[in-house]
């Protein structure tokens, strides 16, 4: 990496009574990348990806954003620069998937007069028909309802995404059909794309990059061919057995 | 059309203009207040709990007693503020029935802004509204249908509940309802609940348009829903220039039974004979009325004289009438400046009274002559007469023990003579059933009760009014008590009734001399 990092974490620590989510994380992330965050439940990395919106406010630490800290601009400003999606995905149930995709632009005052093309081309993006524009989320299958979010979150054109197990409540098929569709988006807009999964399986086939946090510290940070290569720590590696094992079953029983 | 029909719907049209105003303002501030209270509450859980516990204390207090308690406290803030806070009429309506609002708009307002998906909240803050933008893009739209059932369930109370204020002296339906039910009028009262529900459900219906067009997103909804609260709000504001122009308005009070509203109305003819506007204030407690007087309240009511002796002054002795008289003029007067202008020319005075026949079969004439046979007889007493200190002092004075004793409201007492459950009752001597059911009134040799001469009080603003003065004058001693007792009875009788307003026209000494 000869560029600076785009986002810089910096002893991050977070605690939640006396159980500590985050302790003393540090970690750069170079414009471009996929980074997948992987863990158990409780390990910490939602809470870590959550801090660089400011939707979680570390206890120690510093976030860096472009070179700049987090903390100084106001906290409003800075979501309407990052893309983020959650498993939750969130579409105001009150308004059109218009009105939901056009709702960062609006917020940062954009022109009305440019929304309509803009909607068109953002569903495009994310392979919806542009009659969509014109549905209310209530309408929406869960699959077309998470693109909507997506498209939602690349509105406002952010150079860094934040995905919150973005696809986790998603069947099988939709959930692997998006992980692709916007792994394309991200090369092809040239996105920084750092998502939260349990799924290691998932990480390792969609991102460049994973970081595997155990109890609020990171275990394992390096490419997925290295991953499963192998890894000398029986946590790491026993998080990696399990998808090789099922890729092994699975070949076993192709004749 | 029935003359109680008819005029029961002429006073309707300003009645629930009035009712309108006063509860469509309670509404308003109900909504002004409890939304904000509702958004700090739903993001305060220390804020929560005690206002949520507040505005269910205060739905817990019945609503007629919640009025009733405005009265004496915004005296008191009168007196410490020193300022001219009117403790009568549309100011403690107004507080009390938008607190009755309060509850239903706070608590759902609460609960809609609690119940939005907290995924829809995380999605707001991801995408960067500020708290502010938040409330008004996705909480209070998204909250919208609960907040508007709570505005719904407000309304349909306060509506109701404001037939309620006219016991604190606001016109409201409630004025048709009271002395509909205390003349036995039921065509009043049946007009006055029949206009106060349709009110109720129009104003449900407005809102529920409202309700349904925000949950389609049909705006034609929402501006017809809206544009109906408007009119009805507007017409409620539009202020009475129709009443009849220039001349200044009179305030005159009177208590809650029948001779009283008689009264009232013949004194309105007179003063508008004299070219007074007039307004009522009808169904005012008996404290209450005189404190009004005193305050500026209203401007002119009947009382007597025994009344005002022993609840006002406080005494217990019982001299004779013009002696008494003297002595009240005099002391109202010192004490709050009020004037007594004079007496009506009846007493309205507690009696006890038997029926003829059995009074003559027992020789009983006096209250004397009660004392041999009363351990044998039973008493039949109106709702205040065995606590109050009349009753004592004849019990004392006679010696009076009866095998019995019973409390009615007035209608039954006279009910319960005429078909001999009681044998004595506590009759007012000027009630027109004394003769038409045969009554005797016996004689209070001893002097234990004293006399109950029905005055003319006028207020501070007004005693030394010339032109008033000289208006009411002409009622001075004007009214025997065998007039008094037949219009009484044109009222209270079953069959032909009579409204108080055409009594009055009867019982008025100058009709047909305008």
């Amino acid at each position: 990496m000869t560029s600076p990092p785009l986002v810089e974490l910096e002893g991050l620590t977070r605690r939640y009574g006396d159980r500590a989510a985050l302790e003393r994380v540090s970690l750069n992330i170079g414009s471009g990348e996929f980074v997948a965050l992987v863990g158990p439940s409780g390990s910490g990395k939602t809470t870590l990806l959550k801090s660089i919106n400011r939707l979680v406010e570390p206890d120690e630490g510093i976030i860096r954003l472009g070179g700049r800290d987090v903390c100084e601009r106001p906290v409003a400003e800075l979501r309407r620069g990052i893309g983020y999606v959650f498993q939750g995905i969130g579409l105001f149930p009150h308004m059109d998937v218009a009105e939901n995709i056009w709702m960062v632009p609006r917020l940062s005052g954009a022109a009305a007069t440019g929304r309509d093309a803009r909607v068109a081309e953002l569903l495009e993006l994310v392979a919806l028909p542009p009659e969509f524009a014109s549905r209310m989320p209530r309408a929406l299958s869960g699959g077309q309802a998470q693109r909507v979010g997506v498209a939602r979150a690349l509105a406002a054109g952010p150079k860094l995404m934040l995905m919150d197990e973005p696809f986790g409540a998603l069947d099988p098929v939709t959930r692997d059909d998006l992980g692709r569709a916007y792994r394309s988006v991200h090369d092809r807009l040239g996105l920084t794309t750092i998502m939260v999964t349990h799924d290691m399986a998932e990480a390792l086939l969609l991102a460049d990059r994973v970081v595997v946090l155990i109890d609020g510290r990171i275990r394992a940070d390096a490419t997925p061919a290295a991953l499963v290569s192998g890894w000398n720590d029986p946590d790491v590696q026993a998080l990696i057995e399990v998808p090789r094992r099922q890729a092994q079953a699975l070949a076993r029983l192709t004749p | 059309m029935n003359s109680a029909l008819s005029e029961a719907l002429a006073e309707l049209p300003e009645l629930v203009r009035a009712h309108l105003l006063v509860s469509g303002s309670a509404i308003l501030i109900g909504v002004a207040v409890g939304l904000p209270l509702a958004i700090w509450a739903a993001g305060d859980r220390r804020a929560r709990t005690p206002l949520l516990g507040l505005a269910g204390l205060i739905q817990t207090i019945p609503a007629l007693a919640l009025l009733a308690l405005f009265y004496p406290m915004l005296l008191i803030a009168a007196d410490v503020s020193g300022l001219a806070i009117p403790a009568l009429g549309f100011l403690p309506a107004l507080i009390a029935l938008s607190l009755y609002a309060l509850l239903p708009i706070l608590r759902n307002g609460v609960a809609a802004l609690q119940g939005v998906d907290p995924a829809v909240l995380e999605a707001a803050d991801g995408v960067g509204m500020t708290r502010r933008q938040r409330l008004t893009m996705v909480e209070l739209p998204l909250g919208a249908p609960v907040i508007l059932a709570g505005i719904r369930t407000a309304a349909v109370w306060t509506i109701g509940a404001a037939t309620l204020a006219t016991t604190v002296g606001q016109s409201s339906l409630g004025n048709l309802i009271f002395s509909g039910l205390q003349t036995e009028n039921w065509v009043r009262v049946l007009v006055g609940c029949a206009a106060a529900a349709a009110l109720a459900l129009a104003v449900d219906g407005l809102l529920a348009l409202v309700e349904s067009g925000l949950a389609r997103r049909s705006r034609w909804r929402i501006r017809l829903g809206l544009a109906g609260i408007a009119a009805a709000l507007g017409l409620a504001f539009l202020p009475i220039a129709a009443a009849g122009g220039g001349g200044e308005t009179v305030v005159i009070g009177a208590k809650n039974f029948s001779e009283q509203y008689i009264l009232a109305s013949v004194i309105e003819r007179r003063l508008q004979a004299a070219g007074y506007r007039t307004e009522r204030r009808d169904n005012l407690g008996s404290t209450v009325a005189y404190e009004a007087l005193a305050a500026g309240d209203i401007d002119v009511y009947v009382d007597y004289s025994g009344t005002l002796w022993t609840n006002i002054l406080q005494r217990r002795d019982t001299p004779p009438p013009e002696a008494m008289r003297a002595a009240l003029a005099e002391a109202l007067r010192t004490r709050n400046g009020v004037r007594l202008l004079g007496p009506l020319g009846f007493e309205n005075a507690y009696a006890l009274a038997m029926r003829g026949e059995r009074a003559r079969a027992l020789g009983v004439r006096t209250l004397d002559d009660l004392a041999g046979p009363a351990p044998r007889l039973r008493l039949g007493a109106d709702l205040e007469f065995l606590t109050r200190p009349e009753w004592r002092s004849v019990r004392e004075a006679y010696g009076l023990r009866f095998a019995e004793q019973r409390s009615y409201s007035p209608t039954f007492m006279y009910r319960a003579i005429a078909d001999g459950s009681a044998d004595v009752i506590s009759a007012f001597s000027s009630d027109g059933r004394i003769a038409a059911l045969d009554l005797v009134l016996l004689a209070d040799p001893r002097r234990a009760l004293p006399s109950y001469d029905a005055v003319l009080l006028v207020s501070p603003d007004h005693s030394e009014d010339r032109r008033l003065v000289e208006a009411l004058r002409p009622l001075i001693g004007a009214i025997p008590v065998e007039r008094m007792r037949e219009a009484n009875l044109m009222v209270d009788r079953d069959d032909d009734k009579m409204t108080p307003a055409e009594a009055a026209r009867w019982l008025d000494p100058f009709t047909g001399r305008n």
